[in-house]
Parts: C-alpha cells; sequence; structure tokens
C-alpha cells in the first residue's frame, strides 16, 4: 500500500482520563497510547470496567458527565480532540468520524421514520436537499443490506429486528463515507449467525471504502476475526499491544492469555460414558405456545415456543441445550422446573408424572429440580442475607431453622464462600453472586438441575471459574444438569450430550463430540461457523 | 452512609423536615396555648392582626381569635391527612399486591375497578360523598380516601407486575415457597420505598382535599379547620384579606413541607437509582 | 378506520362506566340517612307534601329496590335527571345551561396549563444545573402546593381589589349588553383570572413531569446516537428528547383531567363563573342533591370526553401503538 495508509489517521499519546469523585477508581484510562492507522481495523478488547469504551467516548466528545480527559491527547489526522470546542467536535462527528453502539434496540429513535434518522446526518452537516437525503438513504440501505430496504426506509425501528436495526446504524454511521469508524461492541447484543453477519458487514465496507476502524470488544472470537491489530486493556490500563495474529498466537502478558484460555474454544472433552442407563427426566412431544390475549377487536398472536420436544437425560448426565434468541431452549427449562406449564406431551422425572402436579402437589414435589438462574444481580433478593436466601427451601420445606443454617454454612463452604451467611448481596461481585445462587440451587438436594444461561452475564474469566465449579460439583455430588446456554463454546466445554433447538424445534442431538465436530445438519453447522475465530479453534483440536 | 444523612443531602427536605415539626408542635401545644374553644367569640369582630395583644392574628367575623384557629387548625389537617392516607394504603396496597401478583382474569377485574374510581373527578366525588353521608370527620376521611386509593393500587400493581418475575421470585417458587409468603415476603418489602414516597405525597393531596372540602361548607362542623376559616372569610375579603391570607399560608406551609419531605425520602430511599444508570 | 375502532371502542367502554355511575348514584341516595325521597327533595323540599309526593312516585319508592333502580336507570337513559325544586327547573336543563361556561373554563386552562407546564419544564431541564433551572422548579413546587381556591381569592384580592385591573365575578359584565366582538373580549377579561388561577396547579404538574421526563428521554442511547450524528443540541433536544418525554405527559394529561374538572367547582366558586362548578355549590348550599348527583354524572361525563381526546392525540404521537392494535 502507499505511504498515506500507514501514517496512522488517529493517534492517542498517554491519554488519561478521570472519573468523578466517588468512583471505585480515580482514572478510567489511565497513560494509554496507541495508533489506528488508516485502512486498518483495531481491536480494543477487556472485560467489563476496563475502560475500553471510554478512550473512543473521548474521541467522539461524547464522555460522560462528570468524566473528563485530564492528560495526554488525541490526535485525529494531527489536530488534538481534547482541544476542540464542542462546536467544532460536532463538525466532525457524523462528517470524518463516525460510531456504531451496543445496543441496537434502544439506539434508534421511536417515535422516527428509519429513513428520517439516516436523513438526519446530512442534515446535520448542511448536506443534500431532504429529497436526495432519502434517496441517499435508500441507497445506503441497499448497501447494508437491509431486506426490502424501499419498505425499512419508511418503517420505525421497532418494526424491524435487531440485526436490522444495526445494519441502520451502520447505514447512519457511513453515510458521510467518514475516515474513522468506532464500533462499540457493536455484535454483542445479538445472536451467533446475526453476529456473524453483520461482522462480515462491517469487514466488507472497511476493505471497500478504506476506512479505519476502531472495534471495541470483550471477546477475542471476534478479535480474531477481524482485528489487524490488538489492544488488550485491564483497569484502565494497556496490557498488551500489537499485531493481532501475534498476540492471538503468544501472548505476552498473563492476563492476555487467561483471557484467551478463558474462552472455552478448543477443548471438547471426550464423552463420559453414562453411569447408568436409568432415565432421570423422560420428556416426550412437549408442546407450549404463548398466546397474546386479544382483544375484542385485536386478534389474539400465538408464538410457539416449544414444538413436539422429545428426549430423555440419565443420571448423572451433562445435556447442554443450545440455541440462538427465540428458538425456545429457556421455554423447555422453564417448562421442567414447571414455571411454565406445558400444553402437552408428557414429562416424567425418576419415572414419575412431573407434569400434571399442581398446587400443594407441586409445592411439594418442587424440591426435586431446582435452577440456577442468567442475572447474577436479580437471582437474589436484596433485602435478604445470603444465608437465608439458601436456607429459605430448606425451610418451606419444614426443616427445622438451626438446620437449614447450619447446612447453609456448609453450602457456601462449599462453593468458596464460607463465613459469609450473614452477608447480604449488595457485597458480593457478579461471579460470587453466582456461586450462591448455585448453592441455592444445591440445597434442597434436587435430583435434576436445570441452569439458565448461568454463565451468559459474567466476563470470561469469572465464567471460566464458574464453568470449574460447576464441573468440580458435578463430579463430587454427581449432580445431573439441564445446561441450556446460547454460546456454543461454553457448551462445548461442560456437556456430555447437546441438544439445538430452532423455532421451538429440536434441530439435532447428540454426544456432544460428534455434534461439534460432524453436526448432521444444516443449521447446526451454520451456528458453528458462526462462532467468531472458529477456524482457528478448530485446527487445533 | 445513613439513611438520614443521605436525606439532609438534600436542602430543601430538610426545611420541609422542620416546618412539619413545627406544624406538629403546633397541633400538640394548641390546647396549652390557647385552652378555650376556637369557636368562642373572645373579642370584637374584625381585628386586624397585630393590634391587641393576644391576638397577633387579629380575629374573625365573629369575633374568633384566629391564632386559636390557626393551632386548633393544624390538628385536624394533619390527622385527616395521616388517617384517610392510611386508609387509602389499605385498600390500594392488597388490591395492587393481588392484582400485579396473580395477573390474568383477577388483575382485569380488580383494574378495571381501578380505572373506573379513575375516571370519576375525584374532588366531585368526595363531595358527592360527604354530603350524602352528611359532613363529619369519619365521612371526610372515608371520602378522602375512596377518591386517593387508585394510584397506590396502580403503583403497588406495576412494583408487583415487574418482581413477580425477577429471578429471586422464581427461585422461591421454585424451592416451594406459598404465594402467601412470596407476596410478604419477597415482594412486599422491596416495592416498600415508593410507597412510602408515594404516601408522603398523599398526606400533602389530603390536605388540600380537606382544605378544599371545608372551604365549600363541607367540613366537620364541631371542628375548627383551615379550610373553614377561608370559607367563612371569603365574603369579607375586600375588607378582611387576613383572615383568609393566614390559614391559607399554613396551608400552603403544610403541603410544601409534606411534599420535600417526600423528595427527600424520594432521595435516600432510592439512592441506586442514579448510580445504576452509569 | 382505526380511528373509528378506537372511538366506538371508547364510547363503549364511556356508556359502561357512567352506567356504573348512575347506580352509584342510586346506591348513594338509599345509603343517606333518612327517606330517600327527603333526601332528594334536600332540605327545603322535605316540607312540601306534594313535591315529596311526586318524587315517590318518579322514583317507586314504594317498589322493589330493582324495580326503583329500573326506573332510575330508564329514566337517565332519556336524559330525565330529575326535577330541582330549588331553582324550579329541570337537572338536565339546567346543566346543558351550565356547560358550556365550564368548557370554556376547563378548555381554556387545559390548554394553558398544558403549553405552558411543557415549555417550564423544558426549560428547567435543559438548564437542570442552572439556577434558573431550579428556580422554575421551585416556583412549581409551590404552586403545586398552593390550596386553588386561595390562589383564586388573593388573585382577587390583588388583581381586582387592589390593582382594579381584571374583573372578579362572573362571565360577562352584568348590563353592558356587549355583543359580537366585544362580547368576546368581555368575556376573555373575565375569563383571564379564573383560567389562570385553575391553570397554576396544573401547569406545576406538567412542569414537573417534563422535566423528569425530559431528563430521562436525555439518557437513552437514541440520544447518544443523535450527538454522535453530530445534530446541533437545539435539534436534539427538540426533536429527540421532547418528543419521547412528550409521551407519559399525555397520559398524565388524560389522568389529570378529572381533577381539573374537580378543580373548577372551585375556581367557578370564587369566581363565580355560572358553570357547572358554581351550580354544584349552589346544590351543596341548598342541599338539592338530585342536582348534585347529575352534575357528579355529567362532570364525569366531561371527564370521559378529555379521556378520549387525550387517547387519540396519544395514538398519533406514538406509532408503536398502530402496530400493536
Amino acid at each position: 500500500m502507499n505511504e498515506t495508509s500507514s501514517s496512522p489517521l488517529l493517534s492517542l499519546r498517554h491519554l488519561t482520563i478521570a472519573l468523578p469523585k466517588g468512583a471505585d477508581r480515580a482514572y478510567a484510562v489511565e497513560d494509554v497510547s496507541y495508533d489506528v492507522k488508516r485502512g486498518e481495523i483495531l481491536c480494543v478488547v477487556g472485560e467489563s470496567g476496563s475502560g475500553k469504551s471510554m478512550a473512543a467516548n473521548a474521541i467522539m466528545g461524547l464522555l460522560p458527565k462528570g468524566v473528563r480527559p485530564v492528560g495526554g491527547e488525541a490526535l485525529f489526522d494531527g489536530q488534538d480532540l481534547l482541544t476542540l470546542t464542542e462546536k467544532q467536535h460536532r463538525q466532525l462527528r457524523g462528517l470524518r468520524i463516525g460510531m456504531i453502539f451496543q445496543e441496537p434496540m434502544t439506539a434508534l429513535n421511536p417515535l422516527m421514520r428509519v429513513g428520517a434518522q439516516i436523513g438526519e446526518v446530512f442534515e446535520a452537516h448542511g448536506q443534500l436537499s431532504s429529497r436526495e437525503r432519502q434517496e441517499k438513504a435508500l441507497a445506503l440501505l441497499i448497501e447494508v443490506g437491509i431486506p426490502q430496504p424501499e419498505k425499512a426506509i419508511r418503517a420505525y425501528p421497532f418494526q424491524l429486528s435487531g440485526g436490522q436495526r444495526q445494519r441502520v446504524m451502520i447505514a447512519m454511521a457511513l453515510a458521510l463515507e467518514p475516515e474513522l469508524l468506532i464500533a462499540d461492541e457493536p455484535t454483542t447484543a445479538l445472536d451467533v449467525t446475526t453476529q456473524a453477519q453483520i461482522l462480515e458487514l462491517i469487514l466488507d465496507l472497511q476493505r471497500r471504502r478504506g476506512m479505519a476502524v476502531m472495534f471495541i470488544t470483550h471477546d477475542f472470537g471476534v478479535v480474531a476475526e477481524i482485528a489487524n491489530r490488538v489492544c488488550v486493556m485491564r483497569h484502565g490500563k494497556i496490557v498488551e499491544l500489537g499485531d493481532a495474529r501475534p498476540v492471538l498466537d503468544n501472548p505476552q502478558h498473563d492476563y492476555t492469555r487467561a483471557l484467551i484460555e478463558a474462552i472455552p474454544s478448543d477443548v471438547i472433552p471426550e464423552a463420559r460414558g453414562a453411569e447408568t442407563d436409568t432415565p432421570l427426566l423422560e420428556v416426550e412431544s412437549l408442546n407450549k405456545v404463548f398466546r397474546s390475549r386479544g382483544g375484542l377487536f385485536k386478534p389474539a398472536r400465538e408464538v410457539h415456543a416449544l414444538r413436539d420436544v422429545s428426549f430423555s437425560l440419565v443420571k448423572g448426565e451433562t445435556i447442554g441445550i443450545v440455541g440462538e434468541s427465540g428458538s425456545g431452549k429457556s421455554t423447555l427449562g422453564r417448562c421442567v422446573v414447571r414455571l411454565e406449564h406445558p400444553d402437552s406431551g408428557t414429562m416424567k422425572l425418576s419415572g414419575t408424572d412431573f407434569m400434571n402436579l399442581k398446587g400443594e402437589a407441586l409445592r411439594r414435589e418442587r424440591h426435586r429440580v431446582q435452577m440456577i438462574f442468567q442475572d447474577p444481580y436479580a437471582s437474589l433478593n436484596p433485602r435478604h442475607r445470603v444465608g437465608y436466601a439458601i436456607a429459605q427451601g430448606p425451610l418451606a420445606n419444614g426443616v427445622p431453622r438451626a438446620k437449614a443454617m447450619a447446612q447453609a454454612d456448609a453450602l457456601l463452604e462449599l462453593v468458596g464462600l464460607s463465613g459469609t451467611a450473614d452477608r447480604f448481596p449488595h457485597e458480593f461481585s457478579g461471579g460470587q453472586r453466582q456461586r450462591i445462587g448455585i448453592a441455592r440451587a444445591l440445597a434442597l438436594e434436587p435430583e435434576l438441575i436445570v441452569a439458565d444461561e448461568a454463565v451468559s452475564a459474567l466476563d470470561v474469566s469469572i465464567q471460566a471459574q464458574i464453568l470449574e465449579l460447576l464441573e468440580e460439583l458435578k463430579q463430587k455430588l454427581s449432580l445431573s444438569l439441564l445446561f441450556i446456554t446460547h454460546d456454543l463454546r461454553v457448551a462445548a466445554q461442560i456437556c456430555d450430550r447437546i441438544i439445538v433447538m430452532q423455532h421451538g424445534r429440536i434441530v439435532e442431538q447428540g454426544p456432544a463430540r460428534d455434534v461439534f465436530l460432524a453436526p448432521q445438519e444444516a443449521y447446526t453447522r451454520q451456528l458453528l461457523e458462526a462462532i467468531p475465530g472458529r477456524p482457528e479453534a478448530l485446527e487445533t483440536v | 452512609m445513613s439513611f438520614f444523612a443521605r436525606f439532609a443531602q438534600n436542602r430543601g427536605a430538610l426545611i420541609g423536615l422542620i416546618i412539619l415539626v413545627t406544624i406538629i408542635l403546633m397541633a400538640i401545644t394548641a390546647p396549652l396555648f390557647f385552652p378555650e374553644s376556637p369557636w368562642r367569640m373572645v373579642q370584637r369582630p374584625f381585628l386586624p392582626p397585630l393590634e391587641v395583644e393576644g391576638f397577633p392574628l387579629g380575629t374573625d367575623t365573629m369575633g374568633r381569635n384566629v391564632a386559636a384557629g390557626l393551632m386548633h387548625g393544624a390538628w385536624v389537617s394533619l390527622l385527616i391527612g395521616l388517617v384517610s392516607t392510611l386508609v387509602a394504603l389499605a385498600i390500594g396496597v392488597p388490591l395492587g399486591a393481588v392484582a400485579g401478583y396473580y395477573g390474568g382474569l383477577i388483575d382485569d377485574a380488580l383494574m378495571r375497578f381501578t380505572e373506573f374510581f379513575q375516571t370519576i373527578p375525584n374532588f366531585a366525588l368526595a363531595i358527592v360523598l360527604v354530603a350524602i353521608m352528611q359532613p363529619s370527620v369519619t365521612s371526610i376521611v372515608v371520602a378522602i380516601a375512596l377518591v386517593s386509593w387508585p394510584p397506590v393500587a396502580r403503583l403497588v400493581r406495576a412494583e408487583f407486575m415487574s418482581l413477580r418475575n425477577r429471578e429471586y421470585v422464581e427461585a422461591a417458587r421454585l424451592v416451594g415457597q406459598s404465594n402467601r409468603t412470596i407476596i410478604l415476603r419477597q415482594i412486599l418489602p422491596n416495592t416498600l420505598s415508593p410507597i412510602i414516597v408515594l404516601a408522603s405525597l398523599m398526606v400533602a393531596t389530603a390536605i388540600l382535599l380537606e382544605s378544599s372540602l371545608s372551604f365549600l361548607g363541607l367540613g366537620d362542623p364541631n371542628v375548627m379547620s383551615w379550610g373553614y376559616m377561608i370559607g367563612a372569610a371569603r365574603t369579607v375579603i375586600r375588607q378582611a384579606w387576613w383572615l383568609s391570607f393566614f390559614p391559607g399560608l399554613a396551608i400552603l406551609l403544610t403541603v410544601l413541607a409534606l411534599n420535600l419531605v417526600g423528595e427527600g425520602l424520594d432521595d435516600a430511599l432510592n439512592p441506586k437509582l442514579s448510580r445504576e444508570r452509569s | 378506520m382505526l380511528y373509528a375502532r378506537l372511538i366506538v371502542m371508547r364510547l363503549l367502554k364511556a356508556v359502561v362506566v357512567l352506567f356504573l355511575i348512575v347506580i352509584f348514584n342510586f346506591f348513594l341516595i338509599h345509603m343517606a340517612p333518612g327517606d330517600p325521597a327527603a333526601v332528594l327533595a334536600g332540605e327545603a323540599g322535605a316540607t312540601d307534601e306534594q313535591f315529596l309526593r311526586q318524587l315517590r312516585e318518579q322514583f317507586g319508592l314504594d317498589q322493589p329496590m330493582y324495580v326503583q333502580l329500573w326506573r332510575y336507570v330508564s329514566g337517565i337513559a332519556m336524559l330525565d335527571f330529575g326535577y330541582s325544586y330549588r331553582q324550579q327547573m329541570p337537572v338536565f336543563d339546567l346543566i346543558m345551561a351550565r356547560m358550556p361556561a365550564t368548557l370554556l373554563l376547563t378548555g381554556t386552562a387545559f390548554v394553558l396549563s398544558l403549553a405552558l407546564g411543557i415549555l417550564a419544564g423544558s426549560l428547567a431541564a435543559a438548564r437542570a444545573k442552572k439556577p434558573s433551572g431550579s428556580l422554575i422548579m421551585a416556583l412549581a413546587l409551590l404552586f403545586y402546593a398552593t390550596p386553588l381556591f386561595w390562589v383564586a381569592l388573593m388573585a382577587v384580592v390583588l388583581f381586582s381589589v387592589y390593582l382594579d385591573w381584571l374583573p372578579a365575578y362572573g362571565m360577562v359584565t352584568v348590563g353592558a349588553g356587549y355583543t359580537g366582538l366585544a362580547l368576546a373580549l368581555d368575556v376573555g377579561k373575565h375569563l383571564i383570572l379564573p383560567a389562570t388561577t385553575l391553570a397554576l396547579f396544573f401547569m406545576a404538574i406538567y412542569t414537573r413531569m417534563t422535566r423528569t421526563s425530559m431528563l430521562e428521554a436525555s439518557q437513552q442511547d437514541y440520544v447518544k446516537t443523535a450527538r454522535a450524528k453530530g445534530l446541533s443540541p437545539r435539534i436534539i433536544q427538540r426533536r429527540h428528547i421532547l418528543r419521547n418525554a412528550l409521551l407519559p405527559i399525555i397520559t398524565l394529561a388524560g389522568l389529570q383531567a378529572g381533577q381539573m374538572v374537580g378543580g373548577a367547582i372551585l375556581t367557578e366558586t370564587v369566581f363565580a363563573w355560572p358553570g357547572i362548578g358554581r351550580l354544584m355549590y349552589e346544590a351543596l348550599m341548598q342541599r338539592d342533591y338530585n342536582l348534585l348527583l347529575g352534575i357528579f354524572f355529567f362532570s364525569a361525563a366531561l371527564v370521559i370526553v378529555f379521556n378520549i381526546l387525550t387517547d387519540l392525540v396519544y395514538r398519533l404521537a406514538d406509532p408503536r401503538i398502530k402496530e400493536a392494535s
């Protein structure tokens, strides 16, 4: 390439950004220096709280209130962005630097048509007549591959899917052909297959327009997929900076290595032979339809969440249920624990009917199946001490108070939090709360545990610890586990068998190794191919 | 930070609390300063403020001591405000809790019922109720409570609806806790802060309602109240503006104080709101 | 088509609500202590045996309850709200004669409070951290805490008695015999004080609500998107923040309509505004319960009309509703 492509378009020099008083640390980012060259993709990687988005916000002049740069410079095409007035900054935004965000569902104004929102970019910089703006908006929608662009341009955001909204965001960011695109976790909220499409779109547009991209992510899989260079951040500081390939293959810093290893991508454990053949859970032709109640003039809407789902789980086995959002995997889990009632089918637990129990009878049998929940912040009552949270199950089932509390202490020790029974949930971190959630699920000594996206809300390094704990408990207590996840890499690590679901149906099921290495169905293959960084992962197997 | 420290950070709330405490003291000490009935005629009528010692706010059309009326009136305002709010909570909280927790048809029925009460112009309803039941402290309390419970029911219902599918509630259901325990132990304690804030604002609204009723001549004929004083002085407003001015100021200050305290409670009870956003 | 369907739905609902109010009124009459006929006649009518007989006849008070209820309901379905003994006129005619004045007053106050409230609220939101913003909020709180009838009285003292700028009582200058534009101006002049005092309290509510709603909307992701486009703060404020912030205010305005009709009772009483509020006060003074219940019914009907209007406006403002229904 020519010389211009190697001179940095953006250059951060010793950038330091202060957090407001009372925050958990003084600086959001401290003494951070990196370059983004024309035509390259730089990935800024880090876990939550690493400060990875802060520099981007400073570049855009969009820092939250109270957060301000206190040192260093951010040179864009030779000009220090930190010294610009708000008005000068505004002229740059959208025109020479575009930005897309994480949450496509909320990033668009719900009351404005898509076309008008794209047109605003031209309006902001005084370009084109309003008719030309609409023509240009249509061209952009076609370029980002929206289905039925003529219709989409007149649509309101709520009429589009998450992936389509993200495409609209990209169209908006690219409208004025900026030299730099900042993408702040743009695929995190999307399903894997959608994520793969959006990544491909960004790569394609970047190549065609030769723009520079600063891509912020927590996912090393995404890094492997698109990055030219990587900058790894932790606690507001740069841990490692370099070309993508060397960093991925041969990380120098322990933290980078831990992050890369924490991605459970390259280990597919040998399926353990089941200890027995006795089925613990037998599910036969389960169906569930959600109906929105219609009004007098309003037609009721139906969603088939489960269609004819059958499988069985042997004692001591872990089955992973994987699928994208809307596949029915969570509904299946909720039906198994009886938070939802299936419309038809049968469900037996150790040979006895578990589906038609009602009221008091159900309440007495509930202890046999327990659940680990997704959100560590919502799964514990903020007003109850964690000891009580764990003991409440035994208490509700008639265990004397002293015994229940002693048991809670023992369970807390088992999950590595001994002596904390008197504390309240807010005193714990997300990972610790998830341990408490696991202890609570164990308290009733259930025959089966359903884990619904139990590690999805956690940072990768914490994810790894929780998965390790589950693995350990599985060995120690010979747990039977139904592990629901959207993340195939996680499923690969912990599950003996895998069930792939789509649109409420089971698409494929079999031993984990077979499903991952020799998928029979097209949809499974599509899912596997969509995993970012996947080709590398497979090579190492 | 302690609860009071957070409360006191809001300067307005602190001022409101001071005003409120003063008014409560006024109500309590009224019989000490003015042992005689505030209805007694004790001086010549239309005495302007600060003219005769012992009558700092003058006398009214019948020669009654305005200052005595003001202090005794504080008692009635606070009492009716507080009791009617408690009654409204006693109607609204269980109704909202049941509607929000069980949902479905029960919710539909209860919400239609609530909507009905919300559609009726509540002041007109209060007037009709008090007029037909005959004015008395009891009928006023009942009328105010009957027109002010719907917002409570709606708030509690909304809170219950958002909390009933919270994971910790589902966890409680899974371990076999009964609905009653879940409502009382898991959900209700987590809805208390908004209810407390709403209640403090409701006391203020109830005081306004009571004074409006008394102003229209629907007050309890046996107790002196601020609204009555203003209503009785209305026809002589051209000659003696102070007769309406001071009781009105008293209402204004009380309602203002309660609102300020309500805002302070909101700040102190929901400190997370501002932090969770960032 | 969509709106027609909506209006039909809402009218059906309104009929149900009004029907319930009629039943409620019926039981109220029977709940009251004493002979229902005497209750209906009020204190004055109690002495007039002929009138009492007439009432008993009309309501069939010697018949079983359900017959009485049927008579009462069917009477009202025929717009027969009974007769006001004190005013010597049918209740329905009395109310209809007073309705325009109330519509004028509440309508003006509604528009005034909403417009000024939204304006003040957006100003306060834009200057959230500045003294001017705090001042607006302090004033709003003050108006919110002030008893309506007291503001009205003080306004009379200040603007009519001392300054002599505006008329204090009535709707037209008595005996002036204005017509046409002069009449309109005269009414307008009489309208200023009552409409403003009635609007103040509601303006305070809308101001507070607008500010909260706008501050909340300004935290939303789409505002960040708008800023990333390089839009000017003015456009962001108007097009993105205000438009979204208005939705909850429309809902609130509908809910507040009932309060506004209630407030009109107080304002009309103080300013001798010849609307149904003033009529209600007169009915109260004369213990004319039949008239009182009639007014109660119509004030509820008025609120329902306000509710339907705000519902329609909401649907215009929020595209998501159309799709859902």
